[in-house]
């Protein structure tokens, strides 16, 4: 381009040591130091509506053009995979409903899966079809927050609100299926805190039913209006190349085109017998996530219908009885039962030596679960793989360049949850 | 279940550096010398037959027996073959907690390794921004992930809530302190 | 209007007549009826707010229509979620950012205790760094607890003087930094429950 000059400045990172010193040398400035005034400074967050959660940014503006962004996260850290290091792998699942609120019953299939597989359990089909039911239900609540945030950082304010009473009416077949709304505590290692309720799949599956016409509704009133289609197509785009090197996952990495999908690559709780298609988009930009979130929620629902149709008779626990608890009237009156409730509630199921990893597809990508144990009731190291984090670091590369409107429009299609990225 | 077949093409070009491989619940684990261990994920990633090109995760671990070496953990998955493969990197607690970088390689190993440094103490050499991510960055207590690092931290409650109400907020805010890097398009 | 200072405090208050209940009840009906709320939303209690102010619970009615994501313009600072460390001084800013009268609501079982974080990342209760109005435990509140909660503090705000100098007092922190004694901090901040047995990693 013509008429501009380039200045460089040295490289440095506002680094400092414990005794709160620069750890780095001051910048000099090499040229023109006049440039400095053009640009400023803001920061965003952490307490801003905008930042769907307690997400910093610092950017510095030219104009209106965004041309560092430096985003800072930790502020919702709450030393989730230490605490995992004192706690029992069953306690480890009311943890686990607090890293992606948004999608509790999620995280603790994720959970429970990783710790199955490294006990070496295999769960009975009706805890493997509810689990696929319970996953696809968080991803469809997930998806309603993140389109009705976006909505809402757009300035479309009618998509929460019509999505949140679809969100409601989830609710309400979770909380009777759980016993609550958000922190669900789904899973045991080896199946199930409770089974469904009389009446529940048939509520469920009349739900499945009246939720597509809402989709159709909000599509109507988004996906051709001129006014989200100026808002995010070509907004922060990240070609396929860029999405695998920066290990997108989820809906980012699938609207920059590539068709990673774990419940077709890695499958697990049987995905690979249901008839579903996964979304792929092609350029990458808000549109496309937005699309492949709104389609995730139409291929949602037709898993949950054939779920429902399959979903067997039978036990949702394995029936071994040092893993899974043993009915509270037996544990009261068989000696047998007795012991081993009291062996599991104060020891804990000892898992053996070594190491699992397991991942779900979780609403925002690849959510992992690595546990590495050295015998004992307690792991040794338990990882989440937060794919909320990897993809929030590609937030820089999206949007150097973009107006200040669009850092937010991209940084809502990120679909972030910082319960996830700072855990 | 067989273990994935590059433990012998890793163990066929890399030798020694490969100290031993096994396979636990399923999933292939090598573990091979710190120095290498750059060598050896560029050439897994690249190499036809490998095409490891998706980095999973990047973490540590450390165990309960402080006679163990701390480790280094890489998750690589082949979008292309559907395998996965771990690595691990194990750095003796006696010597320098370093290993290289491999932001070069995968850019979302960026923020992986700030946590890894933030959460163990663990350097990586050649990074290009080795700062706290999770904790504030003159965080005085230490390395929170550690074995000797107590669940409720090393200070009193009070110390910690005076410490934390003291963080500079406007840190990081101003022009003269963040680096700008122009670059003519 | 008699004005004496209180014989045990030495605060001056006037006791109260037929033109001060009147305009107290006047001050504290407009006040407590248009509540602009501060969500200080961190994480699940949040979404649990914004499921309060959606349709079906509609925070609206109780007069909080505007969430004033702006401390300057808003009445009460819910923080709903855990506070971290690393928050602190952020929601202290906030605090101190809101202009009189102002109220907060600590939302949840980690704004008012910590919760189930009791480790090295988490402030085990806002209460050692704001002043709290009302603690709405639960993890997280379903929203009619929120509902009761925000209750209360109307009813709490009812039974306010505007003729009170001690209610609109701001505590600033002192030479080390804290808003309460050191002993004080960490004595709210002690374990209780089952977080006195649950430190044994192996």
């Amino acid at each position: 381009m013509a008429g501009t000059r380039t200045v460089t400045y040295e490289l440095g990172t506002p680094a400092v040591d414990a005794q709160g010193r620069p750890a780095r040398e001051p910048l000099t400035v090499v040229g023109d130091g006049e440039i400095a005034g053009d640009r400023m400074l803001i920061n965003i967050g952490p307490q801003h509506p905008a930042t769907h959660g307690v997400l910093r940014l610092v950017v510095e503006l030219d104009g209106e053009v965004v041309v560092r962004v430096i985003p800072h996260v930790g502020y919702l850290h709450s030393g989730f995979e230490k605490l995992g290091e004192y706690r029992h792998y069953n306690q480890i699942i009311p943890l686990t409903d607090r890293t992606d609120y948004l999608a509790s019953m999620s995280n603790n299939v994720g959970l429970a899966l990783a710790a199955e597989k490294l006990m070496g359990i295999e769960v009975t089909e009706r805890c493997k079809v509810l689990r696929v039911i319970a996953c696809e239900m968080s991803r469809i609540i997930s998806h309603c927050v993140w389109a009705g945030t976006t909505g809402i950082d757009l300035g479309a304010f009618t998509v929460f609100l019509w999505l949140f009473q679809e969100r409601e009416r989830l609710y309400d077949f979770i909380e009777a299926w759980t016993g609550a709304r958000l922190t669900t505590s789904l899973t045991r290692v080896g199946g199930l805190m409770a089974d469904v309720p009389d009446g529940w799949t048939d509520g469920l599956r009349r739900w499945c039913g009246r939720f597509p016409p809402v989709l159709d509704e909000i599509e109507a009133m988004l996906s051709k209006n001129s006014i989200w289609l100026g808002r995010t197509v070509d907004v922060g785009v990240m070609s396929a190349a860029e999405a695998i090197n920066w290990s997108l996952s989820g809906p980012m990495i699938r609207a920059s085109g590539v068709p990673f999908d774990l419940r077709k690559d890695r499958p697990y709780l049987g995905y690979e017998t249901y008839d579903f298609a996964v979304p792929v988009g092609e350029h990458g930009d808000v549109y496309d996530r937005y699309l492949v979130r709104m389609e995730e929620m139409r291929q949602s629902t037709r898993i949950m219908l054939q779920a429902l149709d399959r979903l067997p008779d039978g036990p949702i626990n394995v029936s071994d009885p040092r893993v899974i608890l043993p009915a509270k009237s037996r544990a009261m009156s068989d000696m047998e039962a007795m012991i081993f409730h009291f062996k599991q509630v104060m020891e804990g199921v000892a898992a053996p030596i070594g190491e699992a990893y397991q991942a779900v597809e979780g609403p925002r990508g690849e959510l992992g679960t690595y546990f590495v144990s050295d015998g004992t009731a307690k792991p040794v190291r338990w990882r989440i793989r937060p794919p909320a984090f990897i993809n929030l670091a590609a937030l820089p590369k999206m949007s150097e360049g973009h107006l200040l409107s669009d850092l937010i429009a991209i940084n809502a299609s990120v679909d972030i949850v910082m319960g996830e990225v700072d855990r | 279940m067989p273990a994935n077949h590059s433990v012998a093409t890793l163990q066929a070009r890399f030798g020694d550096a490969v100290r031993h491989a096994f396979v636990s619940c399923g999933d292939t684990v090598v573990v091979i010398a710190a120095a290498r261990v750059h060598d050896a994920l560029a050439w897994l990633k690249s190499t036809p037959g490998e095409q490891y090109d998706y980095l999973v995760d990047l973490t540590a671990v450390e165990y309960r027996d402080r006679e163990r070496p701390l480790e280094v953990v890489y998750q690589l998955w082949s979008l292309e073959r559907k395998v996965l493969l771990r690595l691990k990197v194990e750095l003796p607690k006696d010597q320098e907690l370093e290993v290289d970088t491999v932001t070069d390689l995968w850019a979302g190993a960026d923020w992986l390794e700030r946590e890894v440094w933030d959460m163990f103490g663990i350097r990586f050499r050649g990074h290009p921004d080795l700062r706290r991510i999770l904790m504030w960055e003159n965080y005085a207590e230490g390395h929170p992930l550690r074995k000797d690092f107590p669940l409720r931290g090393r200070f009193s409650r009070a110390e910690q809530t005076r410490q934390a109400l003291s963080g500079d907020l406007e840190a990081h805010y101003s022009l003269e302190e963040l680096a700008i890097k122009d670059v003519t398009p | 209007m008699d004005v004496k200072p209180d014989a045990a405090t030495g605060v001056v208050t006037s006791s109260p007549n037929w033109l001060t209940t009147r305009l107290d009840f006047l001050v504290n009906w407009s006040r407590r009826n248009s509540l602009w709320p501060m969500p200080f939303g961190t994480a699940c209690c949040a979404i649990e707010f914004m499921a309060t102010a959606a349709s079906r619970y509609d925070l609206a009615r109780f007069g909080m229509e505007r969430q004033a994501f702006s401390p300057r313009q808003s009445d009460v600072l819910i923080c709903a979620g855990r506070l971290p460390f690393k928050l602190a001084p952020v929601i202290r800013k906030i605090w101190d950012q809101m202009a009189q009268p102002k109220w907060c609501i600590s939302m949840g079982a980690c704004a008012s205790s910590g919760g189930i974080f009791d480790n090295y990342a988490m402030v085990q209760g806002i209460d050692t760094i704001v002043p709290v109005d009302v603690y709405v435990p639960g993890c997280p509140p379903r929203p009619e607890g929120l509902l009761y909660g925000i209750l209360l503090l109307q009813k709490k705000i009812a039974g306010e003087s505007v003729f009170d100098p001690t209610l609109r007092v701001e505590k600033l922190a002192d030479s080390s930094g804290l808003f309460l004694e050191p002993a004080t901090v960490d004595e709210l901040s002690e374990p209780f429950g089952n977080s006195v047995h649950q430190t044994r990693s192996a």
